[in-house]
């Protein structure tokens, strides 16, 4: 996408008599620059406020809600503090890899944002590896954490490391095979062709396309949890035992970059699903909006983002409702059940594409049906017990 | 207008990482460095797949190498007890045979280098690799392809064997 704009400016003659290669250099900078600093920051940084906000509700606590109307520019109070913090590296520490690691980390969440589709022009580069290269990108991670966990040389924080490594090793099969049972029914892995081959109505989304996908979606969605050191899966950091694992010694800036690459990942893991499963852009036809390319832009993007933030706020809601697992729990879900299921999805899946090459309308609907009967029931429970136990609720977010 | 090409500035410089960083993994004295020099080498490699017009070859490359190889290796590494001194336990060869063996390979390899003609093609567009790829190992080259799925197969059952067997022994 960047690469036919960029062609058709240079057709104009707006770069003047620039040789190729460095107008394409300028571009993928301006594009790197206005991707992440005009949305991966700041949907990091308010994803911390929302997520404080959310917690404090569900714990019946306030919450930040003093600097700004509501606390609303409290991540911006949080991120000028630590950056003017004083930066403490202790004497013990490998100082050379421990500036090194915060880089490695924040490189891996941001090379995600080049195939993340926002819309069905707004993606940087739509690579035919999309969802292969997201998931080998979200990989240099790991590598972060673990040099944060060596070259701290704190007990701590190398426990930290260590289980990070073991925990996303692990997941990261079920999680791609799950992956894989979509790349099975599209035939494709570029972002873009798997949310083309989707409608804008649940019955059209793959993880109503067959009972497999059904079953890979919630595989996909344990396994990216894991993946992304989020609760029950946050063993890397449990506060309760390691203090705050491989970050203990990361203090300013460099704990900083940590942080945000933990909440940017709550974005990226609901965009990977929301991609895969759930329909991505895809906005139903509105007649006048729908008409202009900037109006349906505007709404596909706001689409992607509204589902992807309703995945960022269930993530926070499993954190402050579920109690953390054990290592050896951790271990035995990913081995013990999910890689089977996963393997089973992902063969059943394949017989599927062989019967019904067209897809099954009727599976589809009753699906659609299913999904959404399972949803209200849990609705349905939620209201009773909220009813029964006689509680409070006000529902403004503003009191 | 003229035409300046980055892409000879691109392939140098990730060359150079790519040397600079094998070089790194050889000569470092901290095995922990070797490891991140690893990295290094093994992203410099897919830049170079990425060039050669090889997209699919170069995801892998960091997905399986990185992703997998290396974060297996640093897990060893930090579960080791003092990298730092490490005593190295093969002195008994000596010096005189390992340059001989270096002498041997080195002309092989000067030899392999300067005199092994060349194969050079044009820069291939850059195209979806991945069904040509996915088709060429179901068909053509099935049989090294389930073939090397046994061997692995194999040693994944290897490692369940050696691991069992050390259960056995606790309990006893």
């Amino acid at each position: 996408m960047l690469q036919q704009f960029l062609d058709s400016l240079i057709a104009d003659g707006v770069f003047g008599g620039l040789p190729r290669d460095i107008v394409y250099l300028i571009g993928m900078a301006a594009a790197g620059a206005l991707v992440v600093f005009g949305f991966v920051l700041n949907v990091a940084g308010v994803t911390t406020f929302v997520e404080r906000r959310v917690w404090a509700r569900i714990q019946s606590r306030v919450g930040p809600n003093r600097v700004g109307p509501q606390g609303i520019l409290q991540w911006l109070a949080d991120g000028i503090k630590l950056l003017m913090k004083e930066e403490v590296i202790p004497f013990a520490a490998d100082a050379r890899l421990f500036k090194l690691a915060p880089f490695i980390v924040t490189i891996g969440f941001i090379a995600a944002f080049v195939a993340m589709p926002f819309s069905s022009v707004l993606i940087v580069a739509d690579l035919n590896l999309g969802i292969l290269y997201i998931t080998a990108m979200t990989s240099l991670v790991v590598v972060g954490i673990m040099v944060a966990g060596w070259a701290s040389n704190n007990k701590w924080s190398l426990i930290g490391g260590i289980r990070a490594a073991a925990q996303i090793v692990s997941y990261e099969i079920p999680a791609a095979l799950s992956i894989f049972t979509v790349i099975l029914v599209t035939g494709t892995l570029s972002m873009q062709g798997i949310i083309q081959q989707q409608g804008w109505g649940p019955w059209d989304w793959f993880i109503f396309h067959s009972p497999f996908t059904f079953v890979g979606f919630f595989i996909t969605f344990i396994s990216l949890l894991a993946e992304g050191n989020r609760t029950p899966f946050d063993l890397p950091e449990a506060e309760s035992e390691l203090v705050a694992g491989f970050v203990t010694e990361y203090s300013g800036a460099r704990y900083l970059f940590f942080f945000l690459v933990e909440w940017g990942n709550l974005y990226v893991i609901s965009a990977i699903l929301v991609t895969l499963f759930l329909g991505g852009w895809q906005a139903p036809p509105i007649p006048v909006i729908s008409d202009s390319a900037v109006g349906r832009n505007v709404l596909e993007f706001l689409t992607f983002f509204l589902k992807s933030y309703f995945g960022v706020v269930l993530m926070m809601w499993i954190r402050a409702t579920l109690p953390r697992t054990r290592v050896d729990q951790l271990m035995t879900t990913c081995w013990k059940y999910l890689l089977p299921i996963a393997f089973f999805n992902f063969m059943g899946t394949a017989l599927w594409v062989l019967v019904f090459p067209e897809g099954f309308r009727f599976a589809e609907i009753l699906l659609t049906a299913v999904g959404f009967g399972l949803l209200g029931y849990f609705a349905y429970r939620v209201a009773f017990h909220l009813r029964r136990s006689g509680a409070q609720i006000t529902l403004s977010p503003l009191s | 207008m003229t035409e300046i090409s980055l892409f000879p500035i691109v392939f140098y410089l990730l060359a150079a990482v790519t040397v600079v960083s094998a070089l790194g993994v050889a000569f470092s004295n901290n095995i922990f460095y070797s490891a991140i020099a690893l990295m290094g080498a093994l992203l410099g490699t897919a830049g170079l797949y990425v060039m050669l017009a090889a997209d699919f070859l170069a995801v892998v490359q960091i997905f399986v190498y990185v992703g997998g190889i290396l974060v297996l290796t640093l897990f060893a590494i930090n579960l080791t007890s003092r990298i730092g001194d490490v005593s190295i336990s093969n002195r008994s060869i000596g010096r005189l045979p390992s340059l001989l063996m270096l002498g041997l390979v080195g002309t092989v390899m000067v030899r392999a280098v300067l005199g092994g003609g060349w194969n050079l093609v044009d820069v291939p567009e850059a195209e979806p690799t991945i069904a040509t790829i996915g088709n060429g190992f179901l068909t053509d080259y099935i049989l090294p392809f389930e073939l090397a799925s046994l061997v692995l197969l194999a040693a994944l059952v290897g490692a369940v064997v050696l691991s069992r067997k050390e259960l056995k022994e606790e309990r006893g």
